[in-house]
């Protein structure tokens, strides 16, 4: 396949909201994916991320709202007439077709010539590797190459957009880390958008170029993967994505540069005002565990840096790094995850220390103080 | 010792069915054969022969009856299959938790018996029953009409028994297709008629073939829906034999009939195996 000369095609959702009875599984969401972009959308079970994607591959249809694909309104038209299409979670191979056939199946319906139809679906199996087994029937195919089949039967229709719910779902771990490659390797050699749809964070972050994060049928966020995880807009999305310690405080002082927030311990931090989108007084300031120096006895920490003290609690080994939880002053648990270099043997439970970190990596989430915490 | 036991144990644990396939099918069988071959009468008792030439009477004598019957058993179960299709196919896909009702409302029927239900359908088709009487009586049909006695009260009667015979084995596959089957198709470019052609139909061929069997075997061989809803036009070969056996007495005749009917069973299902075995469906599919 000629891979620079196929156009690329952007996908826009506007306004969509899906209702099944009272329950609302996609409330007014609107997003752009840029055409050629390895997108993610990630969230746990019920987030409405998979609804959304059966919006995208016309399975389902918007209670109201626009669904445009590389310009065009795509909202009501059946599945069948979308040139959009989808890899499923369980592959979804047709049993009694051997593999040429799963593969060929679409190009068959839009009634291509045959000699043409020979030709993508050949260069198709070449492409993911599975040349071999044209003659066979999916059963008799491994977990892995039957999601190759999967991807391949997509991909040979050259849809404008790619779906691909949780699709590496039911691999084991070795097989998934390669099957991530793969895709990121296919995807670039042949630049169709794909939408894929996960609930597990450290694939979204691993493969996508951008990715929004899902909750209760809303976007939380959307932004690269290092924007996201290093500047969480909300709480949700700071502890969906990897462990954060959240400590409440209150903004005592704020101008261009920095913000000052006095924290519940008492103890006064600085983080960079551009990290800080919310106006209110209350928030809540965020670190993750592996951005924690820890600082004993007498040791300084490095000029400018945050500091709170807190008390080493049991820890866990886990090779590459101690984990810990301690205690701030103010009883709040927190996570702290130090590299294993420097440190002979782990810090003593009960130890007092002091944790610093650098400003520029703190973020802050709004904090509403009258609610529950942790809700 | 235990060893042994335990690869005999299959065996043992067959036993019972093997001894009662003996002695309630293979024995009947053999004696069934036997008294083709013999000559003589009931009063006078029965010598084994080589009596081959009750084989070439029993053919020749019934021909008509035998096409019949085929045609018969061939038209309803063909019928049978177009009307259960769609039924079975609306309880596996459309049913929803409704389904366990609707296969009971489907079998119900069956806990009447047979006769009384062909019964049941004279009385319905009766020249002057309900449903035609007053349809004549106020012009809407010639006065001359009537069902009963024709092929198509017998074609009608088969079909009504056989219909939920037809249901199951349809719904059984139907039930078990992967409904992301019929969706993966959607999403690659086939219309719902085209899923249905291209994916359905092709992973229910099993049932459509097991059913064929059935439903054809069973009808071919019948006698009781051409007795009672048929008349001297509609004679298959059940009733040939039911006569031969019951009323003639002439049981070298009625063993050769029988005999004929299962060789000439047999050698169809063999053909219909071959011709449309279900991966030759499947394969057609694609």
């Amino acid at each position: 396949m000629n891979a620079t000369s196929l156009p690329r095609h952007d996908v826009r959702l506007e306004n969509v909201m899906k209702q099944f009875g009272p329950w609302v599984a996609v409330n007014n969401i609107s997003l752009t994916i840029n055409g050629g972009e390895f997108f993610s959308l990630l969230g746990p079970s019920g987030c409405g991320k998979s609804t959304t994607l059966s919006m995208i591959g016309g399975f389902e249809t918007p209670n109201s709202g626009g669904i445009y694909l590389g310009g065009e309104d795509v909202s009501r038209l059946p599945p069948y007439k979308r040139d959009v299409n989808t890899v499923f979670q369980s592959y979804a191979l047709f049993p009694h077709l051997d593999i040429f056939e799963n593969v060929a199946f679409g190009l068959r319906r839009k009634g291509l010539p045959k000699a043409e139809i020979q030709n993508r679906t050949h260069e198709m199996l070449n492409l993911v590797d599975l040349t071999n087994f044209a003659k066979r029937k999916p059963g008799q195919l491994s977990g892995g190459q039957q999601q190759r089949v999967a991807l391949a039967r997509a991909l040979v229709n050259r849809p404008k957009l790619l779906l691909l719910d949780e699709p590496l779902g039911a691999l084991d771990l070795k097989l998934r880390k390669q099957m991530q490659f793969e895709l990121k390797r296919i995807q670039n050699e042949i630049g169709i958008t794909f939408l894929f749809v996960t609930h597990d964070q450290e694939e979204a972050m691993a493969m996508s170029d951008r990715l929004a994060v899902m909750s209760r049928g809303q976007i939380e966020q959307v932004g690269t993967p290092a924007e996201v995880y290093d500047h969480p807009a909300t709480e949700f999305v700071a502890s969906f994505l990897g462990a954060s310690n959240l400590i409440p405080g209150e903004v005592t002082a704020r101008d261009d540069d920095i913000t000052s927030v006095k924290l519940e311990d008492g103890a006064m931090v600085k983080l960079p005002s551009t990290a800080l989108k919310i106006y209110g007084k209350s928030v809540k300031i965020g670190v993750r565990p592996e951005k924690f120096q820890i600082i004993t006895g007498t040791e300084t920490p490095e000029p400018g840096w945050n500091e709170i003290e807190a008390i080493s609690g049991v820890s866990v080994y886990l090779g590459v790094s101690h984990q810990y939880v301690m205690t701030s002053r103010s009883g709040r648990q927190l996570s702290v995850y130090e590299q294993n270099s420097g440190r002979d043997s782990p810090l003593a439970p009960g130890t007092t220390v002091r944790l610093a970190w650098n400003p520029a990596h703190t973020f802050a989430v709004a904090y509403d103080p009258t609610k529950a915490d942790g809700e | 010792m235990r060893r042994l036991r335990g690869k005999l144990s299959p065996y043992l644990l067959s036993l019972p069915s093997w001894v009662y396939l003996l002695m309630f099918f293979l024995i009947p069988l053999g004696s069934m054969l036997g008294m083709a071959l013999a000559t003589g009468d009931p009063l006078d008792g029965y010598t084994m022969s080589d009596n081959f030439q009750e084989f070439v009477d029993a053919f020749t004598n019934y021909q008509d009856t035998f096409y019949r019957s085929f045609w018969y058993g061939t038209a309803s179960t063909v019928a049978t299959l177009l009307l259960a299709y769609p039924v079975a196919y609306w309880i596996a896909f459309h049913a929803g938790r409704y389904k366990s009702s609707f296969l009971f409302l489907i079998m119900l029927p069956f806990f009447v018996s047979f006769v009384i239900r062909v019964e049941a359908w004279q009385f319905i088709l009766a020249d002057e029953g309900f449903i035609f009487g007053p349809l004549k009586s106020i012009g809407l049909l010639p006065q001359n009409f009537h069902v009963l006695s024709t092929q198509w009260a017998v074609i009608g009667g088969l079909v009504y028994n056989s219909f939920a015979y037809y249901v199951l084995p349809l719904y059984v596959v139907l039930e078990k297709i992967d409904r992301r089957l019929v969706r993966a198709a959607n999403d690659l470019y086939a219309s719902p008629p085209t899923a249905f052609v291209k994916i359905v139909l092709p992973l229910s061929a099993p049932g459509v073939f097991a059913g064929f069997l059935l439903v054809f075997v069973t009808n071919v061989g019948d006698f009781v829906n051409a007795d009672i809803l048929g008349g001297p036009g509609t004679y298959m070969i059940g009733n040939v034999i039911q006569d031969a056996f019951f009323v003639n007495q002439d049981y070298p005749m009625a063993a050769a009939l029988s005999s004929m009917l299962m060789l000439m069973l047999m050698i169809a299902i063999l053909l219909y195996s071959k011709a449309f075995g279900t991966d030759a469906i499947q394969e057609y599919a694609a």
